[in-house]
């Protein structure tokens, strides 16, 4: 039986040593262990030379010691169900021979169960042993499992740096490129208003002669009414001294006077609103509606674009029909933007017969036309017609579009009915519409609320 | 002496009347007033050779002076009056065709009314 013990106190140390792996975590045990390996083969050596039964207490002594230390120790605790399987076997073998050294004749009675009962205890503990290595196995696959998944946690973290890293980055680009696209913004809405208010100088531009010739009729007016009136003044005093004094003839010279100082006021009024009118028109701020009287407006602006042309070009001339509403009342616009957009449509009108004139049409009279009225849905209609050449077809959808124009390079911005469209529908709220036939006329018509 | 006035001017009128008060009131000129070229070539017709001198100005809208003096000389029974042309721009270009057309002067605005009635004087 000893060696059964031996082989048990062997597969033990092996297991414990193995299981524990006491040579790296606990080197102190490991030693112990090796001792009490090495002590246990020397007994085997002792009790087979020596031919002595007193080893068997030793034997019984080295398994609880073992297992005790096994179930008590901390360092131990991974190991400590040892007991469960080696104790039944330790608990019988001690049993058996504590009967054979109390009672010989018991111990022959029950040998048989108590040698069952032992081949029964080794069956046991090999089979828990077998059964405990199949678990180890399964705790290590476990554990390799275990190892293989933080690994790839970690590779999924280290992944995951990596992507923060990239988001990071991306992110970044994309900033960029939005305060790149910001700026952008920033140019082109600067770059619009230069446009708009370079649009506003060229028509400036094309109005300045048409305004010189404005301003120099009502100037003529007033210096030719003050002569005038001097001389009437000379001619009273003249009366006055005379003996026979015509009462009649100095009462018609001085209701003369009165009417000529009236003239000249309204002729440097006159003046005087054509020069405001002129600094309206250049300016950039957006400034306020107010009641106009869009009549004055259309026929002031009408002039000014015919005599803007007429002096750039002697030969150029044109019939101009005004046909305004006398019901038109007062109506709510911003003056100079509202005149910036007539004076667009009479310059393309103009320009539009101009275009007819230079094909050589035999007895063909060129004739703009402008008129005003109220409709009976309370809305205010200004009508720009001309019998020009007309918009073609095919570029009738563009006419709105900055920057779109059919006059020669270095003539046109192209801004002038793009920015009158904004004017009239975003500024004011209302319509601008277009009729027209190829070669024959162009109508534009204006709709206002009121 | 019968002098027709052409300006789409209509304080025009009151002018002349005034500047001629003196020559109207004696007798010595009669002026009468057209705002445009078309309404001068109405009164022409109704008012046949009465007329020995007429004053218009270039630059009107519809019918341009240039035209109206074209229409007279050409049109107008022998002989045409005097035209005098006026015109806010000197330039040479409207200056040669007025001339070309048969114009008899061609007077700038402002007009220097004491050289006009000098010129006036010598017609007559």
């Amino acid at each position: 039986m000893e060696i059964a013990s031996f082989l048990i106190v062997f597969f033990m140390v092996r297991y414990i040593r193995n299981s524990l792996q006491t040579a790296q975590q606990f080197p102190e045990w490991d030693r112990i262990l090796v001792i009490v390996q090495y002590a246990a083969s020397g007994l085997l050596a002792a009790e087979i030379f020596l031919d002595t039964d007193f080893t068997k207490w030793i034997w019984h002594l080295i398994l609880l010691g073992m297992v005790g230390a096994a179930y008590l120790l901390k360092d131990f605790r991974p190991v400590r169900n040892l007991w469960l399987a080696v104790g039944p076997y330790i608990l019988i073998s001690l049993f058996s021979d504590i009967v054979a050294l109390i009672d010989k004749e018991t111990y022959k009675s029950i040998k048989d169960i108590i040698d069952i009962a032992q081949i029964f205890a080794l069956v046991w503990l090999i089979a828990t042993w077998v059964s405990s290595q199949k678990q180890q196995k399964a705790l290590e696959k476990e554990r390799l499992k275990r190892l293989q998944e933080e690994e790839q946690s970690r590779i999924i973290a280290g992944q995951n740096v990596m992507l923060e890293q990239l988001v990071a980055e991306r992110t970044a680009e994309l900033t960029r490129q939005k305060e790149e696209l910001e700026q952008t913004l920033t140019e082109l809405k600067t770059t619009q208003d230069q446009l708009i208010q370079r649009e506003k100088m060229a028509s400036l531009g094309e109005l300045t002669a048409g305004i010189a010739h404005e301003i120099q009729n009502p100037l003529n007016f007033v210096n030719n009414f003050s002569e005038v009136s001097v001389e009437l003044i000379e001619e009273l005093k003249e009366e006055r001294k005379r003996e026979d004094r015509d009462l009649e003839l100095e009462d018609e010279i001085l209701g003369d006077i009165a009417q000529n100082l009236q003239k000249i006021t309204h002729h440097g009024k006159r003046a005087d609103s054509i020069v405001k009118g002129m600094l309206q028109h250049s300016r950039a701020s957006t400034p306020q509606q107010e009641p106009t009287d869009l009549n004055n407006l259309a026929d002031e602006y009408l002039r000014l674009a015919y005599h803007g042309l007429r002096a750039n070009d002697k030969s150029f001339n044109a019939t101009l029909v005004m046909d305004f509403d006398d019901k038109l009342g007062l109506v709510s616009v911003v003056p100079q933007d509202m005149g910036r957009v007539l004076l667009n449509l009479f310059t393309n009108a103009f320009y539009a017969t101009e275009e007819k004139r230079k094909t050589g049409l035999e007895g063909y009279q060129p004739r703009v036309q402008v008129s005003t009225k109220r409709t009976e849905d309370h809305h205010i209609e200004i009508r720009v017609r001309d019998n020009g050449c007309g918009i073609p077809q095919s570029v009738l959808n563009k006419i709105y579009q900055p920057f779109f124009t059919t006059k020669p390079t270095g003539q046109g911005t192209g801004l002038g009915l793009s920015l009158s469209y904004d004017i009239v529908t975003k500024g004011h709220q209302g319509e601008l519409t277009v009729d027209t036939e190829e070669g024959k006329f162009t109508e534009f018509i204006i709709r206002l609320p009121t | 002496m019968k002098v027709l006035v052409v300006d789409d001017e209509t304080d025009v009128q009151v002018l002349f009347e005034q500047r001629f008060r003196r020559e109207i009131r004696g007798g010595e000129i009669n002026f009468a007033f057209a705002h445009s070229g078309e309404k001068a070539l109405a009164y022409l017709n109704e008012h046949a050779s009465e007329c020995v001198l007429i004053l218009s100005d270039i630059n009107m809208p519809g019918m341009s002076g240039l035209e109206l003096l074209r229409l007279i000389k050409t049109t107008y029974p022998v002989p045409p009056p005097v035209v005098m042309m006026i015109t806010a721009y000197g330039d040479a270009d409207s200056y040669d065709q007025a001339m070309q057309l048969g114009a008899d002067a061609f007077l700038t605005k402002p007009l220097d009314f004491t050289n006009l009635k000098e010129k006036l004087k010598t017609v007559l």
